[in-house]
């Protein structure tokens, strides 16, 4: 691990990092050029034999969406950028936006000339003013060079990349939510089919990536698939719809831990490793009770689950919904699993955007029995109901349109499965966390 | 054909047609229970209660059925597919919905106007749960008053289906309603300062499928049990919209629109629904009467009816001209057949005209776009022609004179004086005839009207005979299509009046009693055009003319 290098982040504490001037001079915007050089066909193969999978949180591979785009489309095709980073806790897509934007917009640029589109919006969530300064810069840094714009480099090849800020909401990350939002209207997933690489954004094939995506599409074209495979673990042979975990990653970590922070290294690390060698350690000296594996939605990992590798493959073995986006959260010991589940019951509550009705009453169900529970008037038979109303909610029972409810239902039957005696004697013992006033006020 | 199986059982679908599993399985005679979706309107699939099975069935005959559940209204189907929806994964998901549905819902049954045709009331009983298990506060959402002139919401009882939002952003076009908040907190709104008042405002009412929009003229008149509805089609203009009016002991509390798609679809403008007061006005005509010089001679109906018969055989030798019959085009096809056959039989040189046909403005065509201006494909239109009927009295009237009369020449003719006698059979509450104009009729020697309300035309007749509103006969309209739909009588009139058809029908001296659907086969082996008629019984959707008119005329016996 030590003669790891990272790539994605080599240029983040460079003086000036953001400016087009120093990146073109560590080898900005060569892969653009070496992909204008190549047929978009090519360019599309060489991200499929990288293996790349996109790294907002469902790992689906980016070469084979890329494919999905109808064949001899005549236009316009649209590649919306997800830069809504909502999933608490994660913030690798931030430290790109703020400190290497031109990354972001050469993977773009290469990414657009790939699927054929001269077009580009990147939909960023509200509360980034920095990375919206910084990207709006970069932007207007690169229209002034040629780099966007009409006839780019004497290829013929048009890109206008439009930035776009979002009203601050969690379902603006789900793509058709993000594309919804992005054509003006409420954030309200569509129903798919047709999904959008068919009929996305204003109704046109479109394709929404991820903005670590983006960084990592520049790197293979700079580096090669084969750079980039050389990095990972290989598809697991005991699942057959595992594609592999290849690459550098983003892994943030946060929550009670010494050193908190976003590093990169290769996919498959463990927790552990993440927390002892990366995040110093559990703070004040106490131990894990729990991990969050990549953002809140994906559930927990026990402290006997903390080896775990954090590849695409790993959290779903010990019953997590996925990696996610790999942003960890450390839980110590002294934290009630109670008080954790209540915030995560609170955030999907608010964040629900109320179209499906499983979703939109499951949550702030959930929310409220956390919360009595919390006001110490829970009974045991609340934890299967909680877990029955977790159940009931998502795609992949098929009762809601969007994964996001999965998301939110995940955390609670993960809690109570694996931490089901803490539960259990919080409310036997009539424990309470919080005043009955307070916790009234934190359900209104 | 292609076949798709529902709950075990094939059911064949049209080769070319396309349809989801809701309706598919209503084909095989399965309720698939839903909220939002509604084949009018554009598909969100959000409510989740149509949630079921779904798989297809192979060449080699093995069924495929897919892991999760799927909403039926989001699935089409094609030959091979397999819908489940009585399984115990189904049943579970439909329970679970309506758990949700009822959570934070105000369960305020007994003073809800919706209360007996709910759709939560309904589901719940079939497919919920009889308790809930929510032991916290429930969320209150302050009603609003004022979501239109016409409408209100208690916001609480709503679902969040969004069939009223998208109404008015899909067929009214107009865009008044939208969601505000998020999650569990949402609610219909409308813009501030922009009231939900277009002209199919209305219909959000009835497409709310739970009690949170109400309309503001039914509101807390009548629980809907008792009601008794009967078809009926909205006489307000010529698109002749299929509808059901509901009464109760003869007072009619509201007009409902019935889903035609040979008439209008599935709705029904906010003029011909809220615009059937004049029908239970004080201005109604109650009882028949015979003046002479301003006296009253009697108002007794077997008198006045016998009466009128005798001085109208005395007009037998009366020149060409000089007797006119003006049919109103709100008048039914079988009034029109009674009266002008009756007048000619009386007199073949009696003159026969149309009525005013009452116009206003132009056509006012839906959805409209952003300027107001209408956008294609028109989904819905309010027609300029203000009456019911013009297509099927004309049809009468060109049989029996061989061409159509407007009452405007006729009113010149009845001011010089040169006609004698004018028989009048009304209908529009707006009346035949302007204020302005009434001394226009001084010159005649006789005059009948036979109308709805009392005017100062009627005021100075020597025949009055009071008919019946629309709601309160039996007859035949024809819309602007050449669509012959049946009338039905829902209600009784005021005490005195009487259906229109049957004062003709006595005036005639027929035998026997008014039957519309009998007389609708007289009228189709005696008029070609209206050849169509010869079912007798029109059916719940009516029948074409046009199409008809394509195929050989049948006899009738």
């Amino acid at each position: 691990m030590s003669t790891f290098e990272p790539t994605l982040l080599a240029r983040i504490s460079k003086t000036d990092s953001q400016l087009l001037e120093t990146y073109r001079r560590d080898g900005g915007y060569e892969g653009f050029k070496k992909a204008l050089g190549m047929a978009p066909v090519d360019v599309i193969n060489l991200v499929k034999d990288s293996g790349l999978r996109g790294r907002g949180g469902a790992g689906f591979p980016t070469g084979l969406k890329w494919t999905f785009l109808p064949k001899d489309h005549p236009g316009p095709i649209y590649l919306a950028i997800n830069g809504d980073e909502s999933e608490p806790a994660t913030f690798n897509n931030r430290i790109l936006m703020e400190q290497d934007p031109h990354q972001v917009l050469e993977g773009i640029a290469i990414s657009c000339y790939a699927i054929k589109s001269k077009k580009a919006y990147i939909y960023l969530r509200y509360e980034y003013g920095r990375s919206y300064r910084a990207l709006k810069k970069a932007i207007e840094e690169c229209y002034a060079a040629g780099l966007f714009g009409k006839n780019i480099h004497g290829t013929g090849f048009d890109l206008d990349v439009v930035l776009h800020r979002g009203a601050a909401a969690y379902i603006c990350g789900e793509e058709t939510g993000l594309i919804e939002s992005l054509e003006g209207k409420r954030a309200w997933p569509r129903i798919k089919p047709p999904f959008p690489a068919i009929e996305g954004l204003f109704r046109k094939p479109t394709i929404v990536n991820n903005i670590e995506t983006m960084a990592c599409v520049k790197q293979i074209l700079d580096r090669g698939a084969d750079w980039f495979k050389s990095m990972g673990v290989p598809p697991d042979p005991s699942n057959p719809r595992d594609a592999g975990s290849y690459g550098p990653k983003l892994y943030c970590i946060s929550g009670h831990v010494n050193k908190p922070g976003c590093v990169e290294l290769p996919m498959g690390i463990t927790a552990r490793q993440l927390i002892d060698e990366h995040g110093g350690g559990v703070w004040k000296g106490r131990k894990a009770k729990a991990v969050v594996p990549g953002g809140i939605s994906m559930g927990f990992l026990s402290a006997s689950e903390l080896d775990t590798p954090l590849d695409f493959n790993g959290p779903g073995k010990v019953g997590c919904l996925g990696l996610g986006t790999a942003a960890i959260t450390v839980i110590d010991d002294h934290t009630s699993m109670v008080d954790v589940l209540f915030n995560c019951a609170r955030f999907f509550a608010h964040e629900s955007c109320g179209q499906c009705t499983p979703c939109r009453e499951g949550t702030a169900w959930m929310h409220k029995i956390l919360a009595r529970i919390r006001m110490g008037e829970g009974q045991s038979r609340d934890l299967d109901l909680l877990t029955e109303v977790a159940s009931s909610m998502g795609i992949i029972p098929g009762t809601t349109i969007c994964g996001l409810s999965d998301g939110a239902a995940w955390p609670i039957k993960n809690a109570i499965k694996k931490f089901r005696s803490e539960f259990e004697e919080y409310i036997q013992t009539g424990r309470k966390t919080v005043k009955p006033s307070d916790a009234l006020m934190e359900v209104h | 054909m292609p076949t798709v199986i529902v709950n075990n059982k094939p059911v064949e679908i049209g080769p070319s047609e396309k349809l989801n599993c809701i309706q598919a399985a209503e084909r095989a005679g399965d309720t698939i229970p839903s909220y939002c979706w509604h084949h009018d309107l554009s598909v969100v699939a959000s409510c989740r209660m149509c949630l079921v099975e779904v798989g297809e069935k192979k060449p080699d005959g093995t069924i495929a059925m897919q892991p999760k559940l799927s909403p039926g209204c989001q699935t089409p189907v094609k030959d091979g597919t397999v819908i489940v929806s009585n399984s115990e994964k189904v049943l579970a998901a439909q329970k679970a919905t309506l758990e949700y549905l009822l959570l934070n819902h105000p369960l305020d049954c007994p003073v809800c106007d919706q209360a007996g045709e709910c759709g939560l009331q309904d589901y719940s009983y079939k497919y919920g749960r009889g308790y809930s298990r929510l032991q916290e506060p429930k969320n209150i959402k302050p009603d609003k008053d004022y979501i239109g002139d016409q409408i209100t919401l208690f916001t609480d009882r709503c679902i969040m289906c969004t069939r009223c939002v998208r109404f008015t952003r899909e067929i009214s076009g107009t865009a008044e309603m939208q969601v505000v908040s998020r999650g569990t907190h949402e609610e219909i709104d409308i813009f501030p300062g922009e009231p939900c008042n277009n002209k199919l405002a209305g219909n959000v009412v009835d497409l709310c499928p739970v009690g949170a929009l109400c309309s503001k003229d039914f509101l807390y008149q009548q629980r809907v049990w008792w009601l008794k509805s009967k078809n009926s089609v909205c006489p307000g203009c010529s698109t002749g919209c299929s509808i059901t009016v509901d009464q109760n002991e003869d007072v009619l509390y509201r007009l409902k629109p019935r889903e035609n798609p040979q008439a209008q679809g599935s709705f029904m403008c906010d003029e011909g629904r809220f615009g059937w007061k004049y029908a239970q006005s004080d201005r109604r005509l109650t009882l028949p009467e015979q003046r002479s010089a301003g006296k009253t001679i009697s108002r007794d109906w077997d008198v006045v009816l016998s009466s009128l018969g005798t001085t109208l055989a005395d007009l037998s030798d009366q020149k060409s001209g000089a007797f006119v019959v003006a049919i109103s085009p709100w008048a039914t096809v079988e009034e029109a057949y009674l009266l002008a056959k009756f007048a000619k039989d009386v007199n073949p040189n009696a003159r026969l005209a149309l009525g005013p046909v009452r116009t206003v403005g132009e056509d006012d065509l839906y959805p409209k776009d952003i300027h107001g201006q209408p956008s294609l494909p028109t989904r819905f239109t309010i027609r300029a022609e203000k009456c019911p009927n013009r297509r099927g009295v004309e049809a009468v009237l060109n049989h029996f004179q061989g061409e159509v009369v407007p009452f405007s020449s006729v009113l010149g003719d009845v001011e010089s004086g040169s006609v004698d006698t004018l028989f009048v059979l009304g209908g529009d509450p707006e009346g035949w005839i302007s204020e302005a104009d009434v001394p226009k009729l001084d010159k005649l020697k006789l005059l009948i009207v036979q109308d709805l309300l009392g005017s100062p035309a009627s005021a100075k007749a020597h025949f009055v005979l009071p008919g019946a509103a629309w709601a309160e006969k039996d007859g035949t309209f024809v819309n602007h299509n050449g669509l012959a739909q049946a009338i039905h009588r829902g209600l009784r009139g005021p005490e005195g009046s009487r259906p229109d058809g049957r004062i003709l029908f006595e005036l005639s001296g027929r035998s026997g009693l008014f039957h519309a659907a009998s007389l609708r086969q007289e009228i189709a082996s005696q008029i070609p055009e209206l050849a169509a008629l010869s079912v007798g019984d029109l059916g719940e959707f009516g029948v074409s003319l046009t199409s008809a008119a394509k195929t050989e005329p049948q006899p009738v016996g």
